[in-house]
């Protein structure tokens, strides 16, 4: 498939203001607010663009699967250091549109800090660029990161580019045994510390760090942590929520706060993650106290999966903010023909 | 300047008499940013100490039709608070509070007139800072940071202002206070925190800024490498990288530089290379002696003609300060200096400086380079005497040139210094039409009567046309005695 097909396919449904569902490898159809629209499939537009290790970019076209992007990388001693989930054949453009990063967010960064640029297809069928392969680029609105999690509402990444950084030469999964409220202590204790810490989880009574980084760093920092070293394939299953703790019928809930926010109490079972800024919560609750104690904790509560369940699956906006994502909206999509719905229902 | 007593009386309204400014005695302070060369009276001077003053500020022009350019401390490169002649200038410089700072959790809520320095002293005795570091970090504030998404010398590691703010806190043209980001590590809905950050004061006033602090490394040391060839310079910056190595900070400076700053500040540079590269390593002890001794050995086998590891802080400090000094240095040994920003792909470095060369040739003007090599932003610094009309002329076809170069081997215009007033003929070149029309639509949906900032950062399709009506390929203008805007 040819970028030019895509945009006659996106100009069509333009004219004819027939909604287009845009689509990878599926791996998040659940994501979101219910997808509509006929499917266009962008896993034919693929392949990794340009990739050149020494000047930490790469550029891939968005139907490149995950899975080879993050090979190609491994083979030169690089990776993706957001982490991104795959959740099954994940796509470059689904990752980005996505926007979700993994285990090392909260030592590395966002995939929106990694992405220096975007080549999209817009609601009129047109093919636009912002940023590009540099480090650093503030010429024009940051477009590229207004995207980063847009769930393709915006437009389709047709390519993007990702900065890159070296795979860390060593590191060590540690465990622990702590109480909700000593973990959280902990994590943002360490996290104000100079130590390697990579990632972190607590779950029931159970805190697990990784060290990443020079050897001597994380032999070093070791001592500081404490705890029995275990496997590192737990980051792996954290990432994928292929881990226990992700098994069972209720809805997942996806809460995000500030780091130090006290335990939150809500019901159901929960896994805390990145130094305490993501809580996960396995609860059948209401969405209203979900999102209230989010919001007391400086954050927001996202349905992250659930089956039938008719709360909205992002908190909502206030009035002003909606009134701007609308005109944003309007801007890229005036047909209103991408992805309609899947993020609110009124974009 | 008619307009001038009725907008400072609706002004007076709310404001004491001494937050608003019409005088010209009084608003000429307010003339210019840091770049001098673009200069304008603003109509009135407002200076708000409270968020519901800027609200008021904002509503009140809007009601009028008024511009309202915002300004931070005024130290921006690109003319980007260059105020309108029939515009309100406001001045955030009152908001001067750092509202706290959450040791915990590492973050400070800070007010937009905080300098950036100040972030990190107020940060210091919980063993944290504030990461951007911009060469003006003593006098720019947060604010101004926020418009331009500032850089330093330690972005490659440690990211720039985008990386390292968590939430924005402002008003848009109608007065209505909006949110960018959260305390947490995103917020529901598209990322408006990055499209603010960056946007040069165009889409809202900021008021509030909550920055995420890191901890201060224990340690850090710097190589300071010479090479008799700028290019082997450059190679070994690919090379360090390429052996998975993440400086704390890399820079490059040639010898038209060095020597220029070394008469300066004495910072121990050697004068006979080429090019001198600086390469710092921080984090635990442990981790920087590994990491200068995996340098090292890459410098060593990239041709570095001598190598001085700094043996304590004063030391890396003062190698740090030639650096640091490098725009004023400039001062010393030229009437006057005009910095460009382009970043371009480290690979085609090489090229890029043969170019400048030629440049320098060609326009008979001096053009030093100082370089955040580690992240492909160059800062050539072209030489002039501005009292020489003719001289001034050749600087601006000298940097346009040079600007197009590096929009033309795959870079950008600007790395960090933003657009501005300075660069926006060069914008539409970087971008198709289609591309500007965009983010003039992403300014409308903010702000759609185009008050806030008007004229900077993104030109009009009309402008783009004109400019390349007098747009030559090679720089020559088809009528050079015809001003350029």
């Amino acid at each position: 498939m040819s970028l030019v097909a895509l945009q006659e396919r996106i100009r069509a449904a333009a004219e004819r203001a027939a909604p287009l569902r845009l689509r990878g490898g599926g791996s998040k159809d659940f994501y979101g607010n219910e997808p509509r629209g006929e499917i266009l499939d962008t896993r034919d537009y693929a392949g990794i663009v340009s990739y050149e290790p020494t000047e930490l970019v790469v550029t891939a076209r968005c139907g490149t699967a995950l899975s080879v992007l993050e090979n190609t990388l491994k083979e030169k001693g690089q990776c993706l250091p957001f982490e991104p989930p795959h959740f099954g054949a994940a796509t470059v453009g689904g990752c980005v549109a996505a926007g979700l990063s993994g285990p090392r967010r909260a030592s590395a960064g966002a995939l929106r800090d990694f992405l220096l640029g975007t080549k999209i297809v817009d609601g009129r069928g047109r093919v636009l660029s912002f940023g590009g392969q540099v480090m650093k680029n503030v010429a024009g609105y940051d477009v590229s990161r207004l995207l980063a999690g847009s769930l393709g509402t915006l437009g389709l990444i047709a390519e993007a580019s990702l900065k890159v950084l070296p795979v860390p030469p060593a590191d060590l999964t540690l465990r622990l045994e702590a109480s909700e409220a000593r973990a959280l202590d902990l994590m943002n204790r360490w996290a104000g510390q100079p130590l390697p810490v990579s990632a972190s989880a607590w779950h029931d009574g159970a805190l697990t760090v990784r060290l990443s980084g020079a050897a001597p760093a994380v032999r070093a920092a070791a001592g500081t942590i404490g705890g029995e070293p275990v496997e590192s394939a737990f980051w792996a299953a954290l990432r994928e929520q292929t881990d226990a703790f992700f098994d069972g019928p209720e809805p997942l809930w996806r809460i995000a706060v500030s780091s130090a926010a006290a335990p939150l109490g809500l019901p159901g079972r929960q896994l805390i993650e990145w130094g305490g800024a993501q809580r996960w919560q396995k609860s059948a609750a209401a969405a209203g106290p979900m999102r209230e104690a989010a919001k007391r904790a400086g954050g927001h509560a996202t349905l992250f999966r659930s089956s039938g369940n008719a709360a909205e699956v992002f908190t909502p906006l206030d009035s002003v903010l909606m009134r701007l994502h609308r005109e944003l909206k309007k801007a890229f999509d005036p047909a209103g023909i991408l992805n309609p719905g899947r993020m609110y229902a009124e974009l | 300047m008619g307009k001038a007593l009725p907008v400072a009386k609706a002004l007076l309204e709310f404001l004491p008499a001494r937050a608003v400014l019409h005088e010209e005695e009084d608003t000429r302070p307010y003339e210019c940013d840091g770049l001098t060369a673009y200069r304008q009276l603003p109509m009135v001077v407002a200076l708000p100490e409270t968020e519901e003053q800027v609200q008021r500020v904002l509503q009140t022009c809007a009601a009028l039709g008024v511009p309202v350019v915002p300004r931070g401390a005024g130290t921006g490169l690109s003319g980007g608070a260059l105020p309108s002649g029939d515009g309100v200038l406001l001045s955030m410089a009152k908001f001067m509070r750092v509202l706290r700072v959450d040791r915990l959790a590492r973050t400070a809520v800070v007010q937009p007139g905080v300098r950036n320095a100040a972030i990190s002293e107020a940060a210091a005795p919980f063993g944290l800072y504030y990461a951007p570091d911009p060469s003006s970090q003593i006098a720019c504030t947060i604010g101004g940071n926020v418009a331009e998404n500032s850089g330093g010398v330690h972005c490659l590691k440690y990211g720039l202002t985008v990386h390292n703010v968590l939430r924005v806190r402002g008003f848009t043209i109608g007065g209505e206070v909006v949110d960018f980001g959260s305390a947490a590590p995103d917020a529901p809905g598209y990322d408006l925190l990055a499209l603010a950050i960056g946007s040069e004061g165009m889409l809202a006033v900021v008021t509030e800024v909550t920055v995420r602090l890191l901890p201060k490394p224990q340690c850090a040391r710097v190589i300071m490498a010479s090479f008799d060839d700028v290019e082997k310079a450059g190679q070994a910056v690919a090379a360090v990288l390429a052996a998975g190595i993440i400086p704390a900070g890399l820079e490059m400076m040639d010898q038209p530089a060095t020597r220029a700053v070394e008469q300066y500040v004495g910072s121990g540079y050697d004068l006979e290379a080429a090019a001198i590269l600086l390469c710092e390593s921080d984090g635990t002890a442990e981790e920087v002696e590994d990491e200068i001794a995996r340098t090292k050995a890459v410098l060593q086998g990239a041709g570095a003609t001598r190598m001085t590891v700094s043996r304590d802080e004063a030391e890396r400090l003062r190698f740090w300060s030639g650096r640091k000094a490098a725009f004023p240095a400039m001062g010393r040994v030229s009437p006057d200096y005009y910095c460009m920003d382009g970043t371009i792909p480290r690979k085609r470095l090489g090229e890029v400086l043969t170019f400048i060369a030629e440049m320098e040739r060609k326009y008979g003007l001096r053009c030093p380079n100082v370089f955040h090599a580690g992240d492909g932003n160059l800062h050539p610094l072209i030489l002039f005497d501005a009292s020489n009309p003719d001289e001034l002329h050749r600087t601006e076809l000298f940097a346009g040139e040079v600007l197009e170069k590096c929009v033309a081997v795959g870079g950008t215009i600007t790395g960090e210094h933003g657009v501005g007033v300075e660069k926006i003929n060069q914008m539409c070149i970087q971008f198709r039409p289609d591309e500007l029309e965009l983010f003039l639509a992403v300014k409308r949906a903010f702000d759609p009567a185009g008050l806030l900032n008007p004229g900077k950062a993104v030109p009009t399709l009309a402008r783009c046309a004109e400019f390349g009506r007098m747009h030559v390929s090679g720089g020559r203008l088809p009528h050079p005695e015809l001003p350029r805007f």
